[in-house]
């Protein structure tokens, strides 16, 4: 029966007096941010287009940097305002949320996306190629690897300065990920920031092959990944009949009965949300990088510029936790009890899986990248902590860890051998003994990741631990505090090599870099002491900013 | 505001560090002095503190508490009581002795093959020992869990450079042998501490859920814990409250160490040099037994209560197993470390026998192994530093070439095995009667086993001092001035404090009322019928 009454209906509906479309109304004050940076990504590509070759760089970082600094102003505006807490809203027709959790992450990313330009723009490092200073991108990246085209970019001096657009597009597709306040919007952003990463990551200088590999895998994986939360978002709006957040909130927890008559045969209908819900979690977790999502993690890690890895560690991770964190507090919590349960369970074969594997590993870049996915286990174990307090230990703990990853990551383009970086762990013995500073610098790093009291590692740890404890989750803080002791362990073999192995003979040195990279080190060291140090003030900050609006 | 004295004894330390650390690679000495002397601000700096003390007063005097991480609950709260008084006293007196003695000890370390432009061993030795005292001091005055958690952990990293990184060169293996056994020991050092201090923070946090759970707003100030609890505001869960205390002790167990977690402290105490040895045992561990007086006792009296007779038999396996290893050990630098172990089986025998002799047996014991066991390994270390050997076998006949040195050497021994008129006999003596008088069987089992003590020093003696000259030992110069300067005010310390002990009883007796009120315990009548 109710077929035939559906279709009618719908035929009604269709034959009726059409609605007059209003035009949109856009809050272009609450979403300055994100436009300041997508029209600086446009204008670099003008200048890309437009602008003779060797005055590029130049342009580039400059726009690049004072896109980032004004957004990152405008976030600073905004959140002075009042929009992270009294007048939290949902701006764009319903399509974007201007609320504390989104003016805090948005402020973080631009924060990373800054400082990460920064070790885009490191041109002191590579030895210089035909007597001009390259970075650590791929001259010209439509040539082949190793064959004439390559030679005769290298020759003439390219370089592609197409990298400073491309991470600002990533940016702001970043900073519209965790404001995103309804399904599409989300998928979009996702895009937007992916696609760029892509890119990115084939672009490196050195090991072209490895980058191209790498990029390659990050894309097929990632376009699986896509796919299913497109999926995920078709049968959500087929249970909920919309796909903005709070309306489907409302359906979930039964508080909406209007059954939108075209949508009678799929509405309400459990099965639809349950597998819907789990394909989006799925696409999260995928960039989040959390077991068993985490394949590409180390690949991709390993074989992208140092500085791109350290930029996607930071930023994707922030931008993809930030979305989590809305879908499951936001649109699913009348699921709690469905979801959590599988949430605990990702929380601690991440957090395990991640500490366990990293163990082995001989190459620091993928080291890193383990720890990586052992880090978002911990962060799970905030975000399963279903509080207000678990929100903002989780929005700390990003900013926290997103500033080591920099810093770290950064630290690793330094360390060079004749073929570039040198990443693999042998290398770094009696690194220590050679350049005291740098191995400190990233003995600080090491430890911050490690959870060591003093740096802001160990805040973060404790704050999410003690939400987590807190909403009764007792049993993944114990777990936590396992994996963090294997993690401490090759935190802790790392610092044994650089101090306390002889140097080899045929080490790696370590190149001066440009004040570029000095600033990004220095700012990692300096966030990673204060928030160890004195974090009242950010823990605070944070706090206020807990609350999601719906 | 009052002069913040505790802070200013914490800070000075951690200036000095600081500075040291930034001392030119070629001002070498100069940042020797500068360590010695800033050590000995802090000496004073701690007279001070405990002239200040007024063991007649309230439990924590000095108090300083300012807010410092709200969301977590977390207060900077300082203040010392007896027990802490003295213990950051024998800290701040050690220090500038172990800095004496390992005066050279971080030189070689610079001569090596292509050091970097900033490669500065000497500066970092010094700057990382002057690191550990600050962080040891505060965590023997915080008064605030968090606070104390904090560099109980913090403490490890100086600690696992300074054994890693300026180990002792004298390995039978020749010198690569001793590099990756020196970084095995730091490692194992770390992680059994690490892990232990991680265990420690779920409990730490668990602590913050209950009494954020009961009290509303979640705390971790001792005193306000302590005080939720007197008032019956604060009433832990017993299983709860077994866990939390199960997660503290475990970690400090490590640290003290305590059967069977003590397997790193062999392995440290051989590897490093004998100063870092001495800061080890004598300074580090003693913020373990100290913190379960504090914090296991202070916070879960019932469940220290419920795991008394596990942590007894441990403490007693502690003791024996401690003094029969060290009999057969062929290492000095491991002997002496297995006899601490012994003694760490002694102090926390005193803690947990839960009676006021215990308790203040207990803490001198802390004080007085502290100084008898930096006596005996800073003379061994001497003993090492000249021959380039830590094995037994390779000395003989010390006494007639260098008979002042074997006669410090004998002292400290002495001192060790706890000979009347030496500081450490009051101790284990109070202890002993502490544990009889609750529970006499294990009195006696510990008792007993003070023969074991003299069976390993004394044959140490005999092997290395007395005999032939060996080969090796022939025209080995006696103790310098250095050296006697570092030997002869702890020998006279040792002396006095076995003679005249009242200085140190009279601040602790008061304070150990308070531990014992903790647990809610009273020392038990002298009953007739028991003593037969």
């Amino acid at each position: 029966m109710s077929t035939t009454q559906s279709v009618h209906n719908l035929w009604t509906h269709a034959a009726a007096e059409p609605e007059k479309i209003p035009t949109p109304h856009i809050e272009y004050a609450q979403l300055s941010p994100t436009l300041i940076v997508l029209g600086a990504a446009l204008v670099g590509i003008l200048i890309e287009a437009f602008l003779p070759r060797r005055t590029r760089y130049t342009a580039q970082v400059l726009v690049a940097v004072v896109a980032l600094a004004s957004a990152f102003a405008a976030v600073l505006a905004l959140g002075m305002d009042g929009y992270g807490t009294t007048k939290a809203q949902v701006a764009a027709m319903g399509a974007i949320a201007v609320d504390g959790p989104a003016l805090f992450l948005q402020g973080t990313i631009l924060l990373v996306g800054l400082v990460a330009v920064f070790t885009f723009a490191e041109r002191r490092l590579d030895p210089t190629a035909h007597g001009n200073r390259v970075d650590s991108f791929a001259a010209q990246a439509a040539s082949v690897p190793g064959g004439q085209g390559e030679r005769d970019a290298v020759r003439a001096g390219f370089t592609t300065t197409e990298v400073f657009p491309i991470a600002l597009f990533a940016i702001a597709g970043m900073l519209v990920f965790p404001a995103a306040n309804d399904l599409l919007t989300l998928f979009i952003a996702l895009e937007v920031f992916s696609l760029p990463l892509y890119i990115l990551c084939a672009l490196s200088r050195r090991n072209r092959l490895m980058s191209q590999e790498a990029a390659v895998k990050y894309f097929l994986l990632g376009a699986f990944s896509s796919a299913f939360l497109l999926f995920g978002i078709a049968l959500l709006y087929g249970y909920a009949g919309a796909v903005d957040y709070s309306s489907i909130a409302r359906v979930v927890s039964n508080a909406d009965n209007a059954t939108d008559p075209a949508l009678a045969g799929t509405m309400g209908n459990d099965a639809l949300l349950l597998i819907g819900g789990a394909m989006v979690l799925m696409g999260m977790l995928f960039k989040v990088g959390a077991v068993p999502f985490h394949m590409w993690t180390p690949d991709v890690y390993q074989g992208a510029p140092t500085p791109v890895t350290g930029f996607m560690a930071a930023a994707t991770k922030v931008a993809a936790f930030g979305a989590l964190l809305r879908l499951l507090y936001v649109v699913l919590p009348g699921l709690r009890w469905d979801w959590e349960p599988v949430m605990w369970g990702v929380a601690i074969v991440t957090m395990l899986g991640g500490a366990i594997v990293a163990i082995t590993q001989t190459d620091i870049k993928r080291l890193l990248a383990y720890s990586s996915i052992a880090h978002a286990g911990f962060i799970l174990a905030g975000v399963v902590a279903t509080s207000e307090d678990g929100v903002s230990s989780v929005l700390f703990y990003l900013a926290a860890y997103s500033f080591v990853t920099l810093g770290a990551f950064a630290v690793v383009t330094l360390v060079r051998d004749a073929g570039g970086e040198a990443t693999h762990l042998s290398k770094w013995a009696g690194l220590g003994r050679r350049s005291p500073l740098v191995a400190a610098v990233f003995a600080v790093f090491l430890l911050a990741f490690a959870g060591i009291p003093l740096t802001s590692g160990f805040t973060g740890k404790f704050a999410v631990f003690k939400a987590a404890a807190e909403s009764g989750a007792g049993a993944l803080v114990v777990v936590g505090v396992i994996s963090s002791a294997i993690a401490a362990f090759f935190y802790i073999r790392v610092i044994v090599l650089m101090f306390f192995q002889e140097p080899k003979a045929d080490g790696p040195t370590v190149a001066v870099p440009s004040p570029l990279t000095i600033t990004a080190i220095g700012i990692g060291v300096a966030v990673t002491l204060v928030l160890g140090l004195a974090p009242q003030y950010f823990l605070e900050l944070a706090g206020d900013a807990g609350v999601f609006v719906r | 505001m009052s002069f913040p004295l505790l802070t200013v004894t914490a800070l000075v330390p951690a200036v000095g560090a600081v500075a040291t650390a930034a001392m030119p690679a070629a001002r070498r000495s100069a940042a020797k002095w500068l360590a010695l002397s800033v050590s000995l601000v802090t000496l004073g700096l701690a007279a001070a503190v405990l002239v200040r003390f007024d063991p007649g007063g309230a439990r924590y005097q000095l108090t300083e508490s300012r807010p410092w991480i709200a969301e977590f609950g977390v207060r900077y709260e300082l203040g010392v009581d007896g027990i802490g008084a003295v213990l950051v006293a024998l800290t701040a007196l050690l220090v500038p002795f172990i800095l004496l003695a390992g005066w050279h000890d971080a030189d070689e370390e610079a001569g090596g093959d292509k050091p970097g432009r900033r490669w500065r061993p000497t500066q970092g030795f010094f700057a990382l020992i002057l690191a550990v005292e600050a962080m040891v001091v505060i965590s023997f005055l915080a008064t605030d869990v968090f606070l104390f958690y904090i560099f109980f952990e913090a403490m490890l990293i100086p600690m696992y450079f300074l054994i890693g990184g300026f180990g002792d060169r004298a390995h039978e293996h020749g010198e690569e042998e001793a590099s990756r056994q020196r970084s095995y020991a730091a490692v194992k050092f770390l992680l059994y501490n690490l892990a232990g201090g991680l265990i420690m923070l779920a409990a730490v946090i668990g602590l913050y859920a209950v009494t954020a759970d009961q009290l509303g707003e979640g705390t971790f100030s001792l005193q306000a814990i302590t005080e939720a609890r007197a008032s019956g505001e604060l009433e832990m869960a017993t299983n709860t409250e077994r866990l939390l205390f199960l997660g503290f002790f475990f970690a400090f167990a490590v640290k003290a160490p305590l059967f069977p977690l003590h397997t790193w402290l062999p392995n440290a105490m051989g590897e490093a040099t004998a100063p870092v040895a001495v800061l080890i045992t004598a300074v580090v561990d003693k913020v373990g037994t100290f913190a379960m007086l504090r914090y296991c006792l202070g916070l879960f009296p019932e469940a220290s209560e419920w795991a008394t007779p596990v942590v007894l038999v441990l403490a007693l396996i502690s003791i024996i197993y401690g003094a029969l290893v060290a009999v057969g050990q062929r290492d000095m630098k491991r002997l002496i470390a297995y006899a601490s172990i012994s003694h760490f089986g002694f102090i926390i025998l005193g803690v947990f026998a839960m009676t006021s002799q215990g308790h203040s047996g207990a803490t001198l014991y802390m004080v007085n192994h502290g100084i008898s066991t930096a006596a005996l390994m800073l003379v061994a270390g001497f003993l090492i530093t000249r021959r380039g050997s830590r094995l037994i076998a390779d000395y003989g006949g010390v006494q007639k070439v260098a008979p002042v040195l074997a006669g410090a050497f004998l002292v400290g021994g002495l001192a060790t095995l706890s000979l009347p008129g030496l500081a450490p006999f009051i101790s284990e003596f109070l202890v002993l009667v502490g544990t009889f008088s609750r529970y006499p069987v294990v009195g006696v089992i510990a008792a007993a086993t003070i023969v074991l003590a003299a069976l390993y020093v004394l044959v140490l003696y005999q092997r290395t001092m007395t005999g032939p000259v060996k080969e090796g030992v022939k025209g080995m110069p006696d103790l310098r001035v250095r050296e006697l300067a570092v030997v002869t005010p702890l020998i006279a310390l040792l002396i006095f404090l076995g003679v005249f002990p009242k200085p140190l009883t009279d601040i602790v007796n008061p304070a150990v009322e308070h531990t014992l009120s903790d647990v809610e315990k009273h020392d038990p009548a002298p009953d007739v019928e028991a003593a037969k």
